[in-house]
């Protein structure tokens, strides 16, 4: 799945589109503390986490991450959203709980033929 | 050694908001200068650590990079509080970090480990109210 087909499933709100819409996505990866993140965060991933603000994005650059999004009804403020824009990320956000935001993006990418 | 390139940074330690502008700078030089991607991955994510650090635990300080043909090294140098247990501040989960920066995502105690994990070599030395400094080096 690119993450022009995750934004296309028209579950999230979509704050930036990125530069690269037609990367693969790796993995859904859940984590809400930064240099945790920075250690672990597979390249390529959907990056769930409800920590909003520019260091998120300067971590999910620096790690390669395919895309970042905003759980439980987290949001950008104007900082972020610039930088997200200058930076080329895919920045998207839901009102849906993290768990459940990894687990449908995984359902996307291992159980397709199952649902 | 007249074979290498010399950038200074200098770290603001009150601008939390262009905190990471130094490693997403070198970051792009480096690639412009064609050095291979995980080498240059490695040097962004060190030097992003090293760099909230400096902002986070000390007053900002001063960045300098040298780039060799096959390796970079930065030296990062604050003037801040320094680091009393430095084998403390390198274990995983160590943090002193205050409740208002924890609330920005930071306080982990990852830093210095990814820091580590990251480059091939590092060092640090530090005096209490003095300052730190960490030295860092990443083979191309
Ligand atoms: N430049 C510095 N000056 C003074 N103390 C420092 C400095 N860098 C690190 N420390 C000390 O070492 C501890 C561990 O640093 P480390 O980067 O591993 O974790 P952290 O910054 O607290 O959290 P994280 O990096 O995971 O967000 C810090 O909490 C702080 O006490
Ligand atoms: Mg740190």
């Amino acid at each position: 799945m690119t993450i022009q087909e995750l934004i296309r499933q028209d579950q999230f709100e979509i704050i930036n589109e990125g530069s690269d819409l037609s990367r693969e996505i790796t993995e859904p990866f859940c984590c809400d503390l930064l240099s945790v993140a920075m250690g672990n965060a597979p390249a390529g991933c959907a990056w769930c986490t409800v920590m909003a603000n520019m260091n998120t994005l300067a971590v999910a650059s620096l790690t390669e991450a395919g895309c970042v999004i905003l759980c439980m009804g987290a949001s950008a403020d104007d900082n972020m959203k610039m930088k997200a824009a200058s930076e080329g990320i895919t920045l998207l956000r839901t009102d849906r709980g993290i768990f459940e935001t990894a687990l449908g993006i995984y359902r996307n990418l291992h159980e397709k033929d199952q649902l | 050694m007249e074979n290498k390139i010399h950038f200074q940074y200098l770290i603001d330690g009150d601008d939390f908001t262009r905190a990471g502008e130094a490693s997403s700078d070198i970051k792009s030089k480096l690639k412009m200068m064609n050095i291979n991607p995980d080498a240059v991955r490695r040097v962004a994510i060190a030097m992003y650590e090293g760099e909230i650090n400096m902002i986070i635990h000390a007053d900002g300080g001063t960045i300098d990079v040298d780039v060799y043909p096959d390796k970079l090294t930065m030296v990062l140098k604050d003037t801040g509080p320094g680091i009393p247990d430095i084998d403390k501040a390198m274990e995983e989960g160590y943090s002193t970090a205050p409740d208002n920066i924890v609330s920005l995502g930071f306080g982990a105690g990852m830093g210095l480990p990814n820091m580590k994990r990251a480059s091939d070599e590092m060092e640090i030395s530090s005096v209490v109210g003095q300052g730190t400094t960490v030295t860092m080096t990443v083979l191309f």
